[in-house]
């Protein structure tokens, strides 16, 4: 440990962290932390929804519910925690001792984080939105309460710290790749990170221009959306679908790399197909621009458009379909280990095909309008999130959990829990199809009885309860397995995140490593000692200093949502100052960080 | 890591200051990919101002508003300072750190010219024409639009003023060349952002 | 490692080399030219429709044409992005012009408006 840190308290070394491993944890501890919130909210409509005219919540608690349910798991769960193993992976994957800007990444997981606690407060400060995460108008601009203000600028403030999260990580996997980590021989999980983050950068600004306009139109009386004036209500649809259809690439994409690492460690094989995979991750990323409107086949946008869109989107079955291919060939003949992390992502390839192909059927414009919001489409998103999302980063987590705690999670209750969460999650979803085809309306806190719907809600909400006991057993698993001390590399891993110590040392490899092949560990151990080859003499590291400005910066913008949401304009200035004077202050201080000494490396090296 | 790229001071100039680091790479790359996103911001602003230009509502029309002229002046006024921000780079890769500021200053001040142009533009319409931002959903798309751009204006002007105070004396270095050089970037950004808001929304509107 | 060589602050001495000055100098020359011919388009651009005389139908087009060829020179001559290692600064770019592209007519034309 370098003298500058050993001196600091250890929360204030936290707040201060520019660590990209230190970050990705804060964004798995966060993220974690949403996630139970928004699967609590689920627990609670699922609940309301187990009879018929049951009266556990209100209409209007309800309708707050399954918006925050779905606005939390997006935005401040999945893709948090998405961002926390590609913080703490990505520069391991392709030999970096740090991102690219490790300030800018402290700020973007500040961003986030009052972003999120903003969101949030909204259930003490006036309720909650209730305006479904897709807040439409005119619902959303002239007929709900402040909640939808907390729903604007909360994701306004976390969005941005997404955008420079996206950025940052494009511009690590561009520039600081070690020697011989050429683009082609980039793990998968990076390569389906760098497409993701692509996503970001032209999928958010929609987003950004989308929330400004609302809150014009809410806060300083614009009229966009004021049909009276001229205004037009699809205007919010277009640019909300615009950021939120890649948005669930980039949600999916970091999820397929997990599986592709996963897979090829637990088969004992190289990845099949990796240039295939490769494109097709390409081409995903590529198409996912060009199907925005099949969100909007009953809008009425014309039958030629919604033709286009709907043959756009069932061509993206075509590069899914070859990754399916791919990871079942990976597994088609290699040693499979059956670790949970393997399980997680061998249940994940039918669960998420079932998905697929209710995407298909939702992707016939002419048979949407009868699939239209209902709890088929229900059914079918949480396929694919559930199913491909959510069993990634669980898959991801078992996987990389002794490289960033240095413990492995217990195997045993590890196969308890995927197992009931696998039956919990078909139990609770696949019976939502039928549900759905027999008409019942998604975002409706009620139902009659004798339609034919109770047994079926029933049986979902049973499973819901599976769900939500598996998962704590995870969190069990989490705090018993600490004193289950790993190696380094405990699953006989392929990439060079696991040719390392662990704990991994700050700055990450000691010598910086030559990369000689794809699977750059695995042919050092066939090919060669089993150790990396180091790219340059052991010497002095240099890394950045930590900062207390982005949460300060944050801290700023978080004021001045408040100041802007109950109209109380000193307050806007004065949050918007500190936030300024933070970016003044970076901008003339020059601050070049510190150096490692060769010798307190050495010592480390060697004690380790 | 920075230190691998080093350049030696006691050589000549590196033909690239604003690239000769690692960090002065990562920036020059980064704020690329950051004005790859800004196209797609500003193309969602000119599609909402594209798709509520009719809505004029009860309020006037742009053919009642826009004057050409005025428009016409911002616009020369803007092309010229995108030019001032070239000779200011070039200047810094000629070594000559009194041009990179003296042209430096020279675009500020044009971007401020351009401010007051705006903004006089704005009271105009507000305060003669009655064209209030709630007026109708073209007033609103437009303000949005038009003052988004304004408000990237702005906010290069504020940031190169702060580079030039803060840079005033320490001459040109590996830290400050990336800074100057994506300012300018940025600078020419909103240039082009400007060529399709004169044409979309001024010369198609009139 | 010696820090002194490595300051990141110290002020750059000494000149371009010969080859930069070339280059710089034909780079100059390149952008007075452009930055002419873009006067030029645009005094074009606000004639085309000042005069009465040219009808719609045929001005929109030519002024977005103007438009598309200022922007180009702004972004080739200006902005340097056709010098070498430029690649990936052109991929972001021309993908965030492709979603600009998609989403500019949508947002004007498919908005239940009209039905296409």
């Amino acid at each position: 440990m370098s003298q500058a840190y050993a001196k600091k308290s250890v929360l204030w070394d936290w707040l201060t962290t520019v660590d990209h491993k230190k970050i990705g944890i804060l964004y798995l501890a966060a993220g974690g932390f949403f996630f139970a919130l928004g699967g609590l909210e689920a627990m609670l409509m699922r609940i309301q929804l187990m009879f018929p005219e049951l009266g556990f919540v209100s209409e209007q608690t309800f309708n707050e519910l399954l918006t925050m349910h779905g606005t939390t798991m997006i935005f401040l769960a999945a893709m948090p925690l998405l961002f926390g193993f590609m913080n703490y992976i990505v520069p391991l994957q392709i030999g970096a001792r740090d991102v690219a800007f490790p300030f800018l990444n402290s700020l973007g997981f500040w961003l986030f984080f009052f972003g999120g606690v903003l969101l949030n407060l909204s259930w003490f400060l006036g309720g909650a939105p209730d305006a479904g995460w897709t807040a439409y108008t005119p619902l959303s601009s002239a007929y709900s309460g402040t909640g939808i203000d907390y729903y604007v600028l909360g994701l306004q403030i976390s969005g941005i710290g997404t955008l420079i999260a996206g950025i940052n990580f494009l511009v690590t996997i561009i520039n600081m790749r070690a020697p011989g980590m050429s683009m082609m021989r980039m793990p998968l999980f990076t390569w389906s990170s760098f497409v993701a983050s692509a996503l970001i950068l032209f999928a958010f600004p929609a987003l950004t221009v989308g929330l400004l306009l609302l809150m014009f139109e809410r806060l300083f009386g614009a009229t966009y959306f004021a049909v009276e004036m001229g205004g037009n209500v699809v205007i919010w649809q277009h640019l909300f679908w615009i950021f939120g259809h890649p948005e669930v690439y980039i949600l999916i994409l970091p999820a397929f790399g997990i599986f592709s690492e996963v897979l090829a460690t637990f088969s004992k094989k190289r990845l099949f197909g990796y240039s295939a995979m490769v494109f097709a991750t390409l081409i995903i990323g590529f198409l996912g621009f060009m199907v925005w409107a099949h969100h909007m086949f009953t809008v009425g946008i014309g039958p030629v458009a919604n033709a286009i869109f709907a043959v756009a989107t069932m061509a993206i079955a075509v590069p899914t379909g070859i990754k399916i291919f791919n990871w079942l060939f990976t597994m088609w003949g290699g040693r499979i280990q059956f670790t949970t992390a393997n399980l997680f992502a061998i249940g994940f390839i039918p669960s998420f095909v079932m998905g697929g192909v209710t995407g298909i059927m939702l992707a016939t414009s002419a048979a949407n309008y009868q699939f239209h919001d209902t709890y088929f489409v229900v059914a079918h998103f949480h396929y694919v999130i559930i199913g491909g999302v959510v069993l990634g980063l669980f898959s991801g987590a078992f996987y990389w959990w002794p490289r960033m705690f240095g413990y492995k999670l217990n195997e045993t209750l590890g196969k308890w829990f995927f197992w009931l969460f696998l039956f919990g999650f078909h139990l609770t979803f696949f019976v939502q199809h039928f549900v759905g085809l027999m008409g019942m309306p998604r975002r409706v806190a009620s139902y009659l009885p004798g339609q034919g719907l109770d047994s079926l809600n029933l049986i979902s909400t049973v499973g819901a309860f599976f769900m939500a006991f598996a998962f704590i057993l995870f969190a069990v698993n989490v705090v018993v397995s600490v004193k289950n001390k790993s190696e380094a590399d405990p699953w006989d891993g392929r990439t060079l995140e696991w040719g390392i110590p662990s704990p991994t040392p700050e700055y990450n490899f000691a010598q910086t490593p030559l990369v000689r092949e794809l699977d750059p560990l695995w042919y050092e151990k066939m090919h060669g000692n089993g150790k990396l080859k180091a790219a340059e003499p052991l010497d002095d590291i240099h890394m950045p200093n930590g900062s207390i400005l982005p949460i300060i910066m944050s801290f700023g913008l978080f004021v001045a949502a408040f100041g802007l949401i109950y109209l109380v304009h000193p307050v806007t200035i004065i949050g918007l100052l500190i936030t300024l004077v933070c970016m003044f202050v970076r901008s003339i201080k020059e601050d070049h960080g510190y150096h490692i000494h060769k010798e307190d490396i050495q010592n480390e090296e060697g004690a380790g | 890591m920075a230190q691998a790229e080093e350049v030696k001071h006691d050589q000549a100039l590196p033909p690239y200051p604003e690239k000769a680091t690692l960090e002065g790479k990562n920036k020059f790359l980064g704020f690329w990919f950051f004005l790859g996103g800004e196209t797609v911001l500003f193309a969602s602003l000119f599609g909402t101002y594209l798709g509520l230009r009719n809505g004029v509502a009860d309020g006037p029309t742009s053919q009642e508003l826009f004057h050409l002229d005025l428009v016409f002046y911002m616009t020369m006024i803007l092309l010229t300072s995108s030019l001032t921000s070239v000779f200011a780079i070039i200047n810094m890769k000629k070594g000559n750190y009194k041009g990179l500021l003296g042209w430096m200053w020279a675009t500020v001040a044009l971007g401020v010219a351009f401010l007051s142009f705006e903004i006089y533009e704005f009271w105009d319409y507000t305060v003669n024409y009655g064209l209030g931002f709630s007026t109708s959903a073209f007033a609103s798309s437009f303000y949005t639009l038009v003052g988004t751009h304004g408000a990237h204006v702005l906010f290069g002007v504020l940031w190169i003023s702060t580079l030039l105070i803060r840079y005033a004396k320490t001459g040109l270095t590996l830290t400050n060349a990336p800074k100057f050089y994506t300012a300018s970037l940025y600078w020419h950004f909103i240039d082009v952002v400007w060529v399709f808001i004169f044409t979309v929304v001024y010369l198609m509107g009139v | 490692m010696d820090p002194h060589v490595s300051d990141p602050s110290a002020p750059l001495k000494g000149g371009p080399s010969k080859k930069t000055e070339k280059k710089l100098a034909k780079e100059a020359r390149h952008q007075v030219v452009s930055f002419v011919f873009m006067i030029f388009l645009t005094s074009v651009a606000f004639l085309t429709v000042a005069s009465d005389t040219i009808p719609n139908r045929f001005a929109i087009p030519f002024i977005l044409l103007i438009a598309v060829v200022q922007v180009l020179m702004q972004l080739y001559y200006f902005m340097h992005l056709n010098d070498r290692g430029n690649g990936w600064n052109n991929i972001m770019l021309w993908t965030g012009i492709f979603v600009a592209i998609m989403t500019v007519p949508t947002l004007m034309l498919l908005i239940g408006v009209i039905k296409f």
